[in-house]
């Protein structure tokens, strides 16, 4: 019924510790989620030693120089390394946050480094994003009309164009969505912060025609009724949004239109 | 395996929006804005009442401006009591049998916490013991 222990082959274990850069002065102990799908078993905490005078100031920076001097098979997505792709996101001490916004001096003692939470893993800090993905393709993100296309662009006022703000700057990177225990406990029939702010970018958006049947699709007790504001999204989000308040936009509606 | 090879926007969309869930949404609110109130006339009257005997106790909850007022607040709160715990049920209880068991049994704990403490209140304002 309620599972409250990790299954046994999810346990993390104590895994390796790799010898510290000989000659280096200023070392980072990193301690990082590892697994590996062709060795099976279960997960280990890898210990490692960063040269800080060889590296650069980020989280991700360790990363790297730990996959190019150290252990070449440390598996994690990264792209911009700018906090604009949402490639890097992982859980860093503690917070769900991009790795290439993220200094390691923002950070005192060991820099421990996990997936996102609650996600299935593909490889070390690799999560399975797909039922995240196939989750925003459901509410459509994009802008639906029924009138006919204008010759020129769809028109929309300065006013308008600012509800947008605060929604638009999303870059998917799930972290607010895996911060959320009502993610972790109900992936399946919750849609999860950052999908719900997606959806009310566009129910905000003054040129969609669909907003009706945007909220007929939200109204469901697991869709949307599962934010019980615990606000972890908005305290994780390393764009500085508000999930939550998108959430709360929608329940808003969803009473204005039948009150 | 049949949830493997499902599609993952089939398994997104599973069995499609229901198209409710506001008016639980907004029975909570109005309910929980109810119990403000309520809960501070109700603390007054325990607080009125510390270490009076029984004599009084009777006395004052069967005048018709105390009774009245405490009957809604037991009645608010045992509708929000239920909305609320139907809410943690949903969360964490997945198997349908525990699930649908758990959630009836909750709708008739609170209508009996209801019921009884509205006839406790009306027996003693109609002048029972």
């Amino acid at each position: 019924m309620v599972q409250l222990t990790l299954p046994k082959n999810s346990r993390v274990q104590a895994g390796k510790t790799w010898p510290k850069p000989e000659g280096a002065t200023n070392l980072r102990e990193y301690r990082v989620y590892r697994w590996n799908p062709d060795e099976g078993g279960n997960p280990r905490m890898d210990t490692f030693f960063v040269d800080m005078d060889d590296c650069g100031p980020m989280i991700l920076d360790g990363l790297i120089w730990i996959k190019n001097n150290i252990d070449s098979t440390l598996t994690f997505r990264r792209s911009c390394r700018e906090g604009i792709c949402g490639s890097c996101s992982m859980n860093i001490n503690g917070l769900n946050t991009l790795a290439c916004i993220k200094t390691t001096e923002e950070i005192d003692g060991p820099v421990t480094v996990y997936p996102l939470p609650h996600m299935e893993v593909v490889k070390d800090l690799v999560p399975d994003m797909t039922l995240f993905y196939a989750q925003l393709r459901s509410i459509e993100p994009w802008l639906k009309t029924a009138t006919p296309e204008p010759e020129r662009e769809w028109r929309q006022s300065h006013e308008d164009r600012s509800k947008l703000d605060g929604l638009y700057e999303c870059i998917l990177c799930a972290c607010c969505s895996t911060a959320c225990p009502s993610y972790w406990w109900n992936s399946e029939r919750y849609l999860g912060p950052a999908v719900l702010l997606q959806a009310n970018r566009w129910i905000e958006d003054s040129r969609d025609e669909a907003t009706g049947e945007r909220l007929d699709d939200l109204e469901d007790p697991f869709r949307l009724y599962r934010c019980h504001t615990i606000m972890n999204c908005a305290q994780v989000c390393p764009k500085g949004l508000n999930p939550a308040e998108a959430i709360a936009e929608i329940k808003r509606k969803m009473v204005d239109r039948r009150t | 395996m049949s949830q493997q090879m499902r599609t993952p926007l089939g398994r997104a969309r599973g069995l499609g929006s229901a198209r409710d869930g506001t008016e639980h949404f907004w029975r909570q609110r109005v309910t929980s804005v109810a119990l403000v109130p309520l809960v501070v006339f109700f603390l007054m009257v325990v607080v009125a009442l510390t270490g009076a005997d029984h004599a009084r106790v009777a006395a004052t909850l069967s005048s018709f401006w105390i009774a009245i007022p405490m009957m809604l607040v037991v009645l608010v709160a045992a509708a929000h009591m239920r909305l609320g715990m139907q809410v943690i049920v949903e969360d964490y209880v997945h198997a349908p049998i525990p699930k649908y068991l758990l959630l009836m049994a909750n709708t008739a704990f609170c209508a009996l916490i209801g019921l009884v403490g509205v006839s406790a209140l009306l027996m003693l304002m109609l002048g029972g013991r």
